[in-house]
């Protein structure tokens, strides 16, 4: 165990990187890619990994100086690659070597990633999933579909749960692979939401194959590899800015100083709540940075993808009420994915149809309400129908 | 220290004013004092500043204190919120100790100083506030008149926290040349003692008249003093409020643990379990907000007026909220008087109307946020073209 590396160190070592590799000058990947050789990555893991075994909370460090320089947010360029599948690769592959396999070209953005989760039949009981993987020979054969999977039509590999004992009960007969996405057999189809938009894809998988060597974690032993898919989903997605006012209220408070025209004392009082609300919310993920020194993203992360959601629905309902008739307009549904020219969020009417998906992804409110009961509380688990019963036995519908 | 972390010797402080809470202010030790004619017990106090030395902890050593911060008084005003502690805090520790540390030196200031803060003498702080602002030509309706040394006093002042409690009051009263701070000693002050919603927390209405009064800032300090008091007590009121949520949000887990209804335990079904989901939200919200109130007047890490109008206006909705659903979870028996669930209810009360509503605060941040708000990034507003 070599000493702990400081803030002192992992800043040294940002600036040698983009020193030698300017951000500004260098193509993406070989910045990145130098980032990764540097282990500035994720800085918690292992020298090798794309880290350098330090503590968690001195990513912001070197962050701080590789996007000071120009660099980019990988966060942004490959979500459930930086978000998710790094940390589930680094801790369940098989070897080192598949871990570097996978991680440099994750980490570069060469290699896109998605997420092959949630089923049309299985939402928050992402355990009951039907996508059966069948042992043949040295690999694995895949039947199924897949949901709500954003980035499918980009991505390389795809991180599967499926299932591979139906006699056992839903959560004891999961196992988690790695799908190429360019195998035959997987078929990537757009799923256009609400605001007319595709931003996620379904896909299809039809005897699709995949090599043992690819499984993560033992056979069965899906659901507590996913845990740590999930609880890192929940904690990205609960991470925001640390500025005052910044995010979605931001927003809200540009077009109220925008339109005297249309203020009211009541509306004044609700942005007042709302921008409340924020900053409660922004002091509360302070001061969680500040106790959090090192370790694994905990449920506290819960309470800042829930509030956030709600939070956000709130915001741009405040927007439409606000805009009145004027709000009531669209500016198409002619279908088109989400990285379309300019700003991918569109404007303040698509946003307010976008948040209702919120509250849904990434776990539902009622979820997360359960999670900060039971895990953050200690209350009792709810009564479940299917509890020790086969999974060929539960009924679906 | 960095905003939202605690010292060591913080931590210890906790643990040592949960423990003196835990002997001194048990339920049945409020019950009793709360309904006893004066509404606390004067030994106690004196423990209180001179065992543990909680009375006036960011009063600076030239003045007789421990020289701390206000975070340190923060952490013990918390504990004092989670048992709902017995004695003068509101009126003495929130508002007339930082009034005093704030007026300028003086023989009067050293003196009260001192024996507040080892708990000798007790002060309740008759200074009519707007929302937790001293406007002064709105609420001053005390005259000083008098001449040099003998001033004295006129007046009344209406529902003062603590009176009943206090050996002193601190004043604002006006004379020929504007508003001042007074203090005045409770003998010489008539007394109307009230009847409280809450009782561990009593009011009085005072009148003086031609009250002996000895000067603690004059009409040039006075509008700084009383309003930096204010905002310290907002602050540390928030805390305390934060303390007794705290309190309620266990209770209810554990009862939500224990109660069997239908033959489970009633935290398993989902109404109860996102109730306390949400309490707890609210309340790590609260925390958030009061921590950076106490830091933002300790370290000056943000504007004071805007943070003890965010710690007020998150920390008494929270309170309030959490103690109305600590009664719903806990059903019947949360409604009795034999249970604790209404002795916190009528704090969150009384706590969310003194030095300004969640509302009042609310209408403050947005004078402050909203009002100066310019555009920095305007989002597109579709117009009906594709």
């Amino acid at each position: 165990m070599t000493t702990a590396i400081d803030a002192d160190q992992v800043a040294k070592i940002a600036e040698e990187v983009v020193a030698e590799h300017d951000p500004k000058q260098v193509p993406l990947p070989d910045f990145l890619g130098a980032c990764f050789d540097a282990g500035l990555s994720w800085v918690h893991f292992p020298e090798g990994l794309g880290g350098l075994g330090a503590s968690r909370g001195l990513q912001g460090v070197a962050d701080e100086i590789l996007q000071g320089a120009g660099g980019p947010v990988p966060l942004g360029l490959n979500p459930m690659g930086y978000g998710m599948a790094a940390p589930t690769v680094r801790e369940h592959a098989q070897s080192e070597d598949i871990k570097k396999f996978f991680l440099r070209p994750l980490a570069t953005t060469e290699d896109i990633w998605c997420q092959l989760f949630s089923e049309p039949g299985a939402g928050s009981d992402l355990a009951g999933l039907a996508t059966s993987a069948v042992r043949d020979g040295d690999g694995w054969v895949i039947n199924g579909q897949k949901v709500w999977t954003s980035l499918a039509h980009k991505a390389r590999w795809g991180l599967l749960l499926a299932r591979t004992d139906t006699d056992a009960p839903k959560h004891k007969g999961l196992t988690y692979f790695i799908l190429d996405m360019h195998a035959p057999g997987v078929e990537t189809r757009p799923l256009r939401q609400m605001t007319g938009q595709a931003e996620f894809n379904e896909v299809y998988i039809t005897d699709a194959r995949i090599g043992d060597t690819h499984r993560l974690g033992g056979v069965g032993d899906g659901w507590r590899v996913a845990m740590t898919t999930l609880m890192n989903e929940r904690s990205a997605l609960g991470a925001s800015g640390s500025r005052r006012g910044a995010g979605t209220i931001a927003e809200a408070v540009a077009l109220w100083a925008a339109r005297p025209d249309l203020h009211t004392p009541v509306m004044r009082d609700r942005l007042a709540a709302l921008w409340l609300r924020a900053e409660a919310q922004r002091l509360t993920s302070e001061r969680s940075r500040a106790s959090a020194t090192a370790g694994d993203p905990g449920p506290e992360g819960s309470i800042g993808k829930m509030v956030g959601a709600e939070l956000n629905q709130k915001i741009y309902q405040f927007c439409m009420d606000l805009l009145g008739p004027e709000g009531i307009l669209y500016h198409g549904y002619a279908m088109h994915g989400s990285h379309r020219d300019g700003d991918w969020r569109g404007p303040i009417q698509q946003r307010y149809l976008r948040s209702r998906a919120n509250t849904i992804e990434g776990g539902t409110s009622e979820v997360m309400r359960n999670i900060l009961g039971e895990r953050v509380l200690g209350l009792p688990g709810d009564l479940r129908a299917d509890a020790g019963m086969p999974w060929k036995d539960v009924p679906r519908g | 220290m960095a905003e939202f972390t605690f010292t060591t010797e913080q931590q210890q402080l906790r643990t040592a004013v949960r423990k003196f809470n835990a002997e001194n202010f048990t339920e049945p030790t409020v019950r009793q004092l709360m309904e006893s004619k004066v509404a606390y017990d004067p030994a106690v106090w004196r423990r209180l500043g001179t065992e543990l030395g909680v009375l006036g902890m960011s009063v600076p050593e030239v003045d007789g204190g421990v020289g701390g911060s206000l975070v340190d008084q923060a952490v013990a005003v918390e504990e004092f919120g989670a048992t709902l502690s017995c004695g003068p805090l509101f009126g003495t520790v929130y508002l007339a100790v930082p009034a005093l540390v704030a007026c300028p030196t003086g023989a009067a200031r050293g003196d009260l100083l001192a024996a507040l803060i080892d708990g000798d003498r007790t002060a309740a702080f008759a200074v009519p506030d707007t929302a937790g602002v001293f406007a002064e030509d709105a609420t001053v309706t005390v005259a000083a008149g008098g001449t040099g040394d003998a001033v004295v006093l006129t007046g009344k002042t209406a529902r003062v926290v603590d009176a009943t409690m206090a050996d002193v009051f601190l004043v604002a009263a006006r004379g020929s040349d504007g508003v001042g701070l007074y203090a005045v000693d409770a003998a010489d002050v008539a007394l109307t003692p009230l009847v409280t919603m809450d009782l561990t927390r009593p009011q009085a209405d005072i009148e003086f008249s031609d009250s002996p009064a000895r000067l603690l800032a004059g009409p040039a300090e006075a509008d700084r003093v009383i309003n930096h008091a204010l905002q310290v007590g907002a602050v540390l009121l928030a805390v305390e409020q934060v303390g007794a949520a705290q309190h309620l949000l266990d209770l209810s887990v554990q009862y939500a643990k224990s109660r069997l209804q239908f033959g489970r335990q009633i935290g398993s079904f989902q109404a109860v379990k996102h109730k306390l989901a949400d309490m707890l939200v609210d309340l790590e919200h609260a925390r958030s907000a009061a921590y950076h109130g106490v830091w933002s007047l300790s370290e000056g890490t943000d504007d004071p007026a805007l943070a003890a109008s965010i710690a007020q206006a998150i920390c008494s909705a929270a309170f309030s909220r959490i103690a109305a659903d600590t009664i719903q979870v806990h059903g019947g028996i949360g409604f009795t008087w034999e249970h604790q669930a209404h002795l916190y209810f009528k704090r969150a009360a009384t706590d969310a109307a003194l030095l300004g509503s969640a509302e009042q605060h609310r209408a403050r941040v947005a004078d402050l946020v909203l009002d100066a708000a310019t555009i920095d990034e305007l989002p597109p507003i579709a117009v009906g073209v594709a």
